[in-house]
């Protein structure tokens, strides 16, 4: 059952992929959709056999490498962490399947489009199912490739192929980090399979592997270049400038892989690896450190961005930062519940926004929105429910959105851990609850509240979205709302052990879950409450004194133009990287390519000679005497040479 | 004074350079440019014939036959070229016989 809930996408890619053109647009949609709620219902099935005490289920398919002591197989390894996985991706993905139907039915290539995603479908359960890092790092490729595909869908649009381009090479520098860890982990333990691996771990401690005249501890080492590739594919601060760009996808794109599903598998890398990370607390601390800061980042510059879904990107991309830093305080119960939780509330939001676009024929600057909440009321009550999820409002003790019991488990899981990156984190992660409250109303206000900005056919062309674009939205929304209350218990509650079974491992030292639970009740309120003082502060700035933005904009000039251009990331990496690689390249071409290589080779030699010919025929006057007197100088030479040589 | 074979070498070595220069001095006609050529090789047939006598030997002038008798003929084809020549370009002046020109 495992391997035909993995196999049932691929299925649903190759038919529509291939034979799309006589099936047509609607039997492309029937192939991919269906197969895909079939894989939901079953991933559903297998969620409750396997997580609270199923033990980890192997079904070996075939060998795919078997050449001297490296050995890898085709494996679907099935625990309590892939199972989680596994009803995430199933049930984004199928809520996006059947959405993508009414949102792309004005596109010409629709068979292509669903193919495409039940590809990364297949690909994304190829990567949580991976038994050993081989099997990952195929999956990991494979969503690589399947994003570039689905950026650059619209690919007559010049900015689509930039992006394409820009996220396949950004990932590239993470999979790079991926790649020589996995050769390290076959190094160091002489197998890429998990279960050796994670055996072997613990002996480890204390090793060192040399490197260029450094003793490196060798599972931070493995851990820290891991952690590279996870940084890449989930877009942490430093290889973060992808996903923004990567907006120019289509809608559901963004929703299924830049915000559920695809930028999260680092941070499933890193739950799955958790007994290795777990001896390596140098890694951890960059785990750590990187996550919150990443968090911070991206929800100081979601302040000022003016695309819909540009700010949700960023916000996508602070949750991921909080993710990280739960899992670098060994919280990786916390991290995988939010990454659970976040995935239903994103993609709403996401979806909801291209629901917005949808309604406003294509608009997607939010100063050009607004007015509009009673026309599409529906899209606006989803779009509340998921900024209830995202900024984690509940009531304590009764009931809260999604987002209030993972987001909170975190950041006690971070107090808890009583480290001194942990203390950063936290407070961090504080400080990133306020933003993340303020941007999201600020999204909510200036999309749907005060006067309409559109233009008069646009508000004219205003409707809401049909039924098959909103009803996978109330699915996610069903999750939203519940995912939380329901899944606290078992996630990250008093029936966590039980749950996870031996899918993630957690020194009893490093225990910060457990050290949350005793937290003081204020670490527990304060996220709450500075999320209720950002929303305040929204209603504050674009309700009730709509002139406010502008004045503290032009007060904090600086900060301002810093924020609004993303710290100048795309700058400083255009300095630093892409400009001397351009010159670089110019030079090769010009002076490698161009003057040394053609201007001695081919090109030179018959420069050469033609030269020498045609001085040879300069020679040839045509001129009766210049002959003769050649050929007196030869008999003249030739008669001394004669002389000479018999005196 | 007697002649002897100095003087003969004498004779036919002034011969031959006044051919050399006449081919090259000349830029005005073809004709004198075959003139020098015969001249040359007059020049030839007197050292022949010179060095025969000295040597006794009757080869030497047996080949200055031979020499004339090619060079008679040298000379036909020769002015046979330049008539045709002229007809066709209406010219025989040296310096614009250049068509072999490279």
């Amino acid at each position: 059952m495992d391997a035909i809930i993995v196999f049932l996408p691929l299925a649903g890619a190759v038919m529509a992929g291939l034979f799309g053109r006589w099936l047509g647009d609607r039997g492309a949609q029937v192939v991919t959709c269906g197969p895909m709620l079939l894989a939901l219902a079953l991933s559903v099935a297998v969620f409750f056999e396997v997580t609270g005490g199923g033990a980890t289920r192997t079904t070996e398919l075939f060998t795919w490498f078997d050449s001297g002591s490296f050995e890898a197989s085709w494996a679907i390894r099935v625990d309590a962490l892939t199972a989680v996985m596994l009803l995430t991706v199933n049930a984004v993905s199928a809520m996006v399947h059947v959405y993508s139907i009414g949102y792309m039915h004005h596109d010409k290539s629709i068979p292509r489009f669903m193919a495409y995603l039940s590809l990364f479908t297949f690909f994304m359960l190829m990567l949580v199912t991976a038994g050993n890092f081989m099997q990952m790092f195929f999956g990991w490729e494979g969503v690589g490739l399947c994003s570039y595909l689905l950026i650059g869908f619209w690919y007559d649009r010049p900015t689509a192929n930039a992006a394409a381009i820009k996220a396949f090479l950004v990932n590239r520098v993470g999979d790079f980090g991926f790649a020589l860890g996995i050769m390290g982990v076959f190094m160091v333990f002489g197998s890429v399979d998990f279960a050796t691996v994670f055996k072997a771990a613990p002996g480890m401690v204390g090793t060192s592997i040399n490197f260029l005249g450094l003793d490196l501890s060798t599972l931070d080492a493995l851990c820290l270049l891991l952690f590279v590739g996870a940084m890449g594919k989930s877009a942490q601060l430093g290889l973060h400038t992808w996903l923004p760009d990567a907006m120019e996808g289509p809608t559901p794109v963004s929703a299924l892989i830049h915000a559920a599903t695809m930028v999260t598998a680092g941070v499933f890398m890193v739950c799955r690896l958790s007994p290795m990370f777990e001896y390596a607390p140098v890694a951890q601390g960059v785990v750590t450190v990187v996550g919150a800061t990443t968090a911070i980042f991206a929800a100081t510059v979601a302040l000022c961005q003016n695309d819909i879904k540009r700010v949700i990107a960023y916000s996508t991309c602070s949750q991921l930062g909080y993710m990280f830093f739960a899992s670098g305080v060994s919280a990786y119960g916390a991290a995988m519940f939010h990454l659970f939780t976040h995935a239903f509330f994103k993609a709403l939001l996401f979806l909801a926004a291209g629901s917005v676009i949808h309604a406003l024929s294509g608009e997607q600057d939010m100063r050009r929105m607004g007015g509009v909440w009673q026309a599409i009321w529906k899209t606006y009550t989803l779009m509340w429910v998921g900024s209830l999820a995202l900024a984690g409002i509940g009531i304590p003790g009764i009931f809260g959105f999604a987002g209030f019991y993972s987001k909170d488990m975190m950041l006690e899981s971070a107090w808890g851990a009583h480290s001194g990156v942990g203390q950063y984190a936290f407070w961090v992660g504080i400080a990133v609850a306020l933003l993340t409250a303020f941007y999201s109303w600020r999204l909510l206000f200036m999309t749907f509240h005060g006067k309409p900005k559109a233009d008069e056919k646009t508000m004219a062309h205003l409707h809401e979205s049909p039924a098959v674009m909103l009803l996978p939205l109330v699915g996610l929304a069903l999750g939203a709302v519940f995912a939380g209350y329901l899944g606290y218990e078992s996630f990250v509650g008093e029936g966590r052990e039980k749950f996870w079974g031996d899918s993630l491992f957690v020194l009893s030292q490093n225990d910060s879950i457990a050290a949350a639970h005793h937290a003081p009740p204020w670490v527990g309120l304060a996220p709450l409450t500075v999320g209720l003082v950002g929303i305040a502060i929204a209603y504050l700035f674009y309700m009730a004194a709509p002139t406010l933005p502008r004045r503290v904009a032009s007060s904090t000039h600086g900060l301002y133009r810093f924020l609004l251009n993303k710290w100048y990331f795309d700058e400083l990496y255009e300095r630093l990287f892409v400009a001397p690689a351009k010159a670089l390249g110019h030079g090769l071409w010009k002076t490698g390519d161009g003057a040394l290589i053609d201007g001695v080779g081919p090109d030179g030699i018959a420069e050469k000679t033609l030269l020498l010919a045609r001085r040879a025929g300069r020679l040839q006057t045509g001129y009766v005497y210049h002959y003769a007197f050649s050929m007196l100088i030869g008999v003249a030479a030739l008669v001394t040479w004669y002389l000479f040589n018999s005196l | 004074m007697t002649i002897g074979l100095g003087h003969y070498l004498t004779v036919a070595a002034i011969l031959f350079t006044l051919g050399i220069f006449g081919i090259f001095l000349n830029r005005k006609n073809v004709i004198i440019i075959l003139m020098s050529v015969e001249l040359m090789l007059l020049a030839v047939n007197i050292n022949l014939v010179a060095f025969s006598t000295h040597l006794h030997d009757l080869v030497g002038q047996i080949f200055a036959m031979f020499v004339l008798t090619v060079a008679a003929a040298e000379a036909a084809i020769g002015l046979a070229i330049l008539v045709v020549y002229f007809r066709n370009r209406g010219s025989i002046e040296v310096d614009d016989i250049s068509l072999m020109k490279g």
